[in-house]
């Protein structure tokens, strides 16, 4: 194997660029190095502008979601020896707008995910003197949508997403489907009247590409039918027994 | 609420191009199984002519038959026929991905839910063969 | 207030179509679009396809066949203009195109089998 590898980086800075451009680096090729080590040291040796989002370097924080050779990844997740002998082209996320070189304007899906209520709701609030208990069953019914670190890989990957400003997402989704399916929740209804909508789970298209690029195997477009067919099913319910329904 | 996106100052926006399906291989086939909706419509045209012809005489079935003998409609009907062999396809494989079905706790498996689908397609298939072709 | 849409009823359509037509379509299709007219295997008479389609199970079945995959691909072909094509403005027209397609051979179909001789 070599020991260097180029890295193309998309590069903006909105003070002085009409557009993205894409600027060469060449940095060492360890074997145990991840493109985010390699953006580290692009920062650290040669670009010191080089801006960029990062936090755990493990997988877990969500942070350092980029375009690797087109394709929605961890910068920390991926090996760079995976692209020897390179180049590598680094791109901020897809189908969010471009603050300065690889950052991301991720506040359109901070707003949408406000729409799925991501907390548990309770008809009635009431003291505890204990917590409420869950049986490893009734975790299991959501434990994979809770997986969920907020990357915005899902949304990068997204047809729909990219040409549909309007639709909700699968992230957003996905984790309104966590709380509904909590034991502990009684939110669903009114979830479903934010969420059964055309922006919303009707928007879907079942590309399943965000569950392919997912890094915490979260499946979103498993979640999304699973949805639908819950929407259908209260639909059906509301128009056979209309009182009855809640 | 405000969409706080739209106010910011020389954000970049990009377009999505229109070759998006181009850029992966699952995006193509995304839009190929889109596309078998296209042929679905045309099996249930060929149907109702079909059922036409059968209905109107010797003189109009005798038409039809030259119809789908024409080398234009054979080339036509492999295509839609792959089509909707496609489309078949991706419908089974993606069934058990809108149902959770639980069996003492543990989820029955995908296999589990496409398996007896693409079992009943073949029998479906076998059957309707027997009843058209017993005369 | 509840923003739910109807898109749940078009769903089920979908869904029900869509199964439908991938359990039936291919034997139809290889049936009538190839093997008969290439001569792979001897087609059934015109009296015998009569006589076949003439019980009235026969004429539901094929009415289910055509109404639920018409609607199949209509809201599949919907959406793909919808999203696709970046034509949303387009969205009514696109709607009435689509569905109502669906409806006039729904409508058609249902015509055609109750005239059956």
């Amino acid at each position: 194997m070599a020991n260097r590898i180029t890295i193309e980086v998309a590069r903006y800075n909105p003070a002085r660029d009409p557009e993205p451009r894409v600027t060469s680096y060449e940095v060492p090729l360890h074997k145990e190095w991840v493109v985010l080590d390699a953006l580290n040291c692009i920062k650290d040796h040669l670009d010191g502008s080089l801006t960029f989002r990062w936090s755990c370097r493990m997988g877990v924080c969500g942070s350092c979601g980029m375009m690797i050779n087109g394709v929605p990844k961890l910068a920390c997740a991926t090996f760079l020896s995976d692209y020897a002998p390179g180049p590598v082209r680094v791109e901020p996320m897809h189908h969010f707008p471009i603050l300065r070189d690889l950052v991301v304007d991720t506040s359109d899906f901070l707003m949408k995910l406000a729409r799925s209520k991501p907390w548990i709701i309770r008809t009635v609030e009431k003291p505890m003197d204990r917590e409420y208990y869950q049986t490893p069953a009734q975790l299991e019914e959501y434990r994979q949508f809770s997986m969920c670190i907020n990357c915005l890989l899902c949304y990068a990957a997204c047809p729909i997403y990219g040409l549909d400003p309007q639709f909700t997402g699968p992230a957003a989704i996905a984790l309104a489907q966590r709380y509904n399916k909590d034991s502990r929740d009684e939110g669903a209804s009114e979830r479903l009247d934010s969420l059964s909508n055309r922006e919303g789970i009707w928007g879907c298209m079942f590309v399943g590409e965000c569950t392919r690029v997912c890094p915490k195997h979260v499946d979103p477009a498993g979640a999304i039918q699973q949805y639908k067919l819950t929407a259908a099913t209260e639909w059906l319910k509301a128009m056979v027994l209309p009182r009855g329904a809640k | 609420m405000i969409n706080p996106t739209e106010y910011l100052p020389r954000s970049y926006h990009r377009r999505m191009s229109t070759y998006w399906w181009l850029a992966r291989w699952s995006y193509l086939t995304f839009i190929l199984r889109e596309a078998s909706s296209v042929f679905v419509g045309w099996t249930v045209l060929l149907t109702l002519v079909q059922i036409w012809a059968v209905t109107h005489g010797p003189s109009a079935n005798a038409a039809f038959h030259e119809w789908m003998r024409h080398p234009l409609m054979l080339g036509v009907n492999v295509i839609a026929f792959l089509f909707v062999l496609f489309h078949a396809v991706t419908w089974f494989s993606l069934t058990p991905k809108a149902m959770v079905i639980r069996v003492k706790g543990q989820r029955v498996p995908d296999w589990a839910i496409s398996g007896p689908n693409y079992a009943a397609w073949v029998l479906v298939s076998l059957g309707v063969a027997w009843i058209v072709l017993r005369g | 207030m509840s923003n739910r849409s109807n898109e749940p009823l078009l769903w089920l359509l979908f869904s029900a179509g869509g199964s439908v037509s991938a359990m039936l379509m291919p034997v139809h299709l290889f049936l009538f679009a190839l093997a008969f007219p290439l001569g792979w295997l001897d087609p059934p008479s015109n009296e015998t396809l009569l006589a076949l389609i003439r019980p009235p199970v026969v004429r539901v079945y094929l009415f289910v066949f055509c109404f639920l995959s018409l609607f199949h691909g209509a809201h599949r072909f919907r959406f793909t203009l919808y999203d696709g094509l970046q034509i949303k403005h387009l969205n009514a027209l696109i709607n009435v195109l689509c569905y109502g397609g669906a409806a006039v051979g729904t409508v058609t179909a249902a015509y055609l089998l109750w005239r059956i001789p």
